[in-house]
């Protein structure tokens, strides 16, 4: 087919921050994918805990410290987690390289405490529907975690390099640091439902 | 290895779209066992267990393996060539997604080879799947195949939801987006918003068997019903994930056979959509025969009925536009022509089958088998193969044969509706689903014969399209750039298209470029040719924005600067005046890879 040139991109900037970036899009793509897992799975939650007679069944009620200790260290971390998407915006590779250990480091300490969550919910995912939902929440949401934490660990190491100052890494970074608040977000539901509705 | 590395879009759709056929054929050859088995009353082809597995393969394979793969195959494959890009976003999640379906369909094939396939039903209902009544590892079998085939759906539900969005040639704003791209679109939301329930689904039920949780145990404070609701609020956007990619083929082949732009664009996006969002709300209607609130079955009711108007309003505008048109009646035409009387008569059914009292009396029942045949054949299977009819030549550079085709179309066609109209009666003469055989004191004998025969003529007919297919790309006339005359991009360049898609990303000013402008394509200049790029757009007007980068090779790369070349310039990527620099050294090799393109077409 015979071509006419109507138009000229050579004037185009070389990298589109935000909503410029398919990477961006993508990750929003899944986010959205995984929100629905999460709501499906409160929804069955609900459901159960509308079936059941008492609320939590034959168990104690979940200890608060560990799951809200995590809360708020999670809540903590989205200060560093905007400024770092700012100095990424910016371009700022050494604040960007401190930002992603600091990062790093506050993917990692939620982890640990985690791993005291488990054990204070006070029932095991094969006694009975209550707790196998409850393993269910949060062993997605940890999964969420450890996700992020691998895809943090990575870009950390990568910034270090000198693949580090490139203007696709630095979206990258703005990209992990949305997936991070996404991450904060969509444990604050769960955060209610395990520990607090049964407290209701 | 470059086979098994490819992250050209059209490759992996290519292999997609054949290893979907495969299993259209297999499952074909399951099917046809059932119709011997029951074809005689107390036959003994089969055993009650092989039975099980088979109805359970057959419907698993159709659904997982099959359609839904099949239908996101044709839109990896067209819709980055219909929105006039170069590659799918995300070209590696692409190829990732072509294997783990592959693995999830061996799986299944193997298990089922090593008697091991799961006997369940297609929907693997709980208590018969749980760890109580399913013993062995078949029920598990069937929730591993769920997780492998859900990942790769989703994964090519991401790469077209942002393809669509943010890849469409410059000016394709939204409402110049070709039919069957919106109709892409609208499923790929469907997938991202009703998968996650399976994914979930299969998991749950793995644990429950493995490692002892009680999702679905009634004993430990679980459910079963809960399997039933969180099945079907996946299960019945599932169909229409297989529909709407269907009705955008039917729109596609209609627009070019009728000779005009179809009619009521706007009213067909809004069909689209809509039919998208009720897709959610009807999934109760599976589960009329499970004592459910009588307010609750009421709002399903009325909402199943509700999705007949989209669905109205899509047919009457493709009525109307082959009205108003000079209708050609090649074989993609007969096809779509096929879907509309057979979709009709299965969308009807859907709405008796929408009222709870009827829905009582016929549920699990061959008329529900004949009503969903009506649908998934009709609806989704007649437009598809319609639909490689019409791009066959695009795919392969060849025209499959007229005269096969005709007598394909009416094989299937008159095959198809003898084999299953007569299940309606069957239905409502009180023949249950999934029974492996009946007693010769049932009035169901004579009319179990008459369909198996039938049967045979729907086979034979799929067996000329098959003969047809593989003769064509061999031996096939050779096709032009746009045999049929069609007004999408995807016939804008080469039949097969190159590796880049196009030389020069197309700018579009109207709905049918290729109408709008018949003799030369507008194109923009500027991206080089020694980097992979494409054109990154905004979402609602398709301004261009940046120059996207590509992972995988295309020619057009290698046909340009030299490796050195390349290297010293990915170093210094920031310095736009060296960009420049090489954009004008490169020009040459543009006019060049032009004057190719132009050669070849």
């Amino acid at each position: 087919m015979k071509t006419r040139v109507v138009a000229d991109f050579s004037g185009l900037p070389i990298h589109g921050f935000g909503s410029a970036s398919v990477t961006w899009w993508g990750t929003l793509a899944f986010m959205l994918i995984e929100a629905t897992g999460f709501a499906l799975v409160i929804a069955v939650y609900l459901y159960l805990m509308n079936l059941a007679a008492v609320w939590p069944i034959n168990a104690a009620k979940p200890n608060l410290l560990p799951g809200t200790l995590v809360t708020l260290i999670l809540l903590f971390s989205v200060v560093p987690n905007y400024l770092i998407s700012r100095w990424a915006e910016r371009e700022e590779l050494r604040k960007v390289r401190i930002g992603m250990v600091l990062m790093s480091v506050l993917g990692t300490v939620p982890l640990g405490v985690r791993a005291f969550e488990f054990p204070a919910l006070n029932v095991n995912w094969d006694s009975n529907a209550y707790g196998s939902i409850l393993w269910a929440l949060l062993g997605l949401h940890t999964a969420h975690l450890i996700t992020d934490l691998v895809d943090t660990l990575v870009l950390t190491a990568l910034m270090f390099t000198r693949k580090g100052d490139n203007s696709r890494r630095f979206g990258d970074v703005q990209d992990n640091a949305m997936y991070w608040n996404f991450v904060v977000v969509t444990w604050l539901p769960i955060y209610g439902c395990i520990y607090w509705i049964p407290r209701l | 290895m470059g086979f098994l590395t490819t992250v050209d879009h059209k490759i992996i759709a290519r292999r997609y779209i054949i290893t979907s056929f495969v299993f259209l054929a297999l499952g074909g050859v399951l099917a046809l066992l059932m119709r011997l088995q029951l074809a005689q009353p107390e036959a003994r082809v089969l055993s009650p267990d092989r039975y099980n597995q088979i109805f359970t393969m057959h419907g698993a394979n159709m659904m997982f393996l099959f359609a839904v793969p099949v239908m996101e195959a044709m839109g990896v494959y067209l819709v980055p060539l219909m929105v006039g890009t170069r590659n799918i976003a995300f070209p590696r999640l692409n190829a990732f997604s072509y294997w783990i379906f592959l693995a999830g369909g061996a799986l299944l094939w193997i298990a089922f080879a090593l008697d091991m396939a799961p006997d369940v039903g297609w929907f693997a209902y709980v208590p018969l799947s749980g760890p109580q009544y399913g013993a062995g590892k078949r029920a598990d079998i069937w929730a591993q195949m769920i997780t492998f085939t859900e990942i790769a759906a989703l994964a090519v539900a991401v790469e077209i939801v942002v393809t669509v969005l943010k890849q469409r040639a410059p000016g394709m704003s939204l409402d110049r987006i070709p039919l069957f791209v919106w109709s892409m679109l609208v499923t790929s939301f469907v997938v991202i918003m009703a998968m996650p329930a399976i994914v979930f689904l299969s998991t749950s039920l793995i644990l429950d068997r493995l490692v002892g949780t009680h999702f679905f145990n009634p004993a430990e404070g679980g459910d079963v019903l809960l399997w039933q609701h969180l099945f079907w609020f996946f299960g019945h956007p599932e169909v229409y994930i297989i529909f709407l990619p269907a009705v955008g083929m039917v729109s596609s082949i209609v627009e070019t056979f009728a000779r005009r732009p179809v009619f009521g664009y706007l009213a067909m996006v809004m069909a689209l959509i809509a039919t998208g969002m009720l897709a959610f709300g009807l999934w109760v209607h599976h589960m009329f025969a499970t004592g459910l609130p009588r307010l609750s079955e009421s709002f399903f009711t009325a909402s199943s009925m509700a999705i007949a108007i989209p669905a109205g309003i899509q047919v009457f505008c493709w009525l109307a536009t082959l009205w108003d048109g000079a209708p050609l009646f090649r074989t993609p035409l007969l096809f779509v022509i096929g879907f509309i009387v057979t979709f009709v008569i299965g969308g009807l059914t859907g709405v008796m089958a929408a009222s709870v009292p009827f829905d009582t009396q016929v549920h699990d029942t061959y008329f529900v088998v004949a009503h969903f045949h009506y649908v998934l054949i009709g609806g989704a299977v007649f437009p598809l193969l319609g639909g490689i009819y019409y791009w066959f030549p695009k795919i392969t550079g060849r025209m499959m044969s007229e005269t096969l085709g005709k007598w394909a179309f009416w094989l299937i066609f008159v095959g198809f509706n003898l084999t299953f109209f007569p299940m309606h009666i069957l239905g409502l003469a009180g023949m249950p689903r999934r029974i492996y055989t009946y007693q010769p004191d049932m009035p169901w004998y004579g009319l179990n014969m008459f369909v198996s025969i039938s049967s045979l003529v729907l086979v034979a007919g799929f067996f000329v399209f098959f003969v047809d297919a593989i003769r064509s790309v061999r031996a096939g006339v050779s096709a032009a750039e746009n045999p049929w005359d069609a007004p999408t991009l995807e016939w804008a360049t080469a039949s097969p298209p190159p590796s880049y898609n196009f030389a020069q990303i197309p700018v579009v000013n109207g709905l049918n470029p290729l109408w709008d402008q018949p003799a030369c394509l507008m194109v923009a200049s500027g991206l080089r040719t020694d980097r992979r790029e494409l054109i990154v757009s905004t979402v609602a007007a398709a301004n261009p924005q940046v120059p996207g980068g590509l992972t995988g090779k295309f020619d057009l790369a290698i046909l340009g600067c030299s490796r050195d070349h390349r290297d010293a310039d990915r170093v210094d990527l920031h310095a736009v005046g060296g960009r420049l620099g090489i954009r004008s050294s490169c020009s040459r090799i543009d006019r060049l890879v032009l004057a190719q393109g132009n050669a070849r077409g």
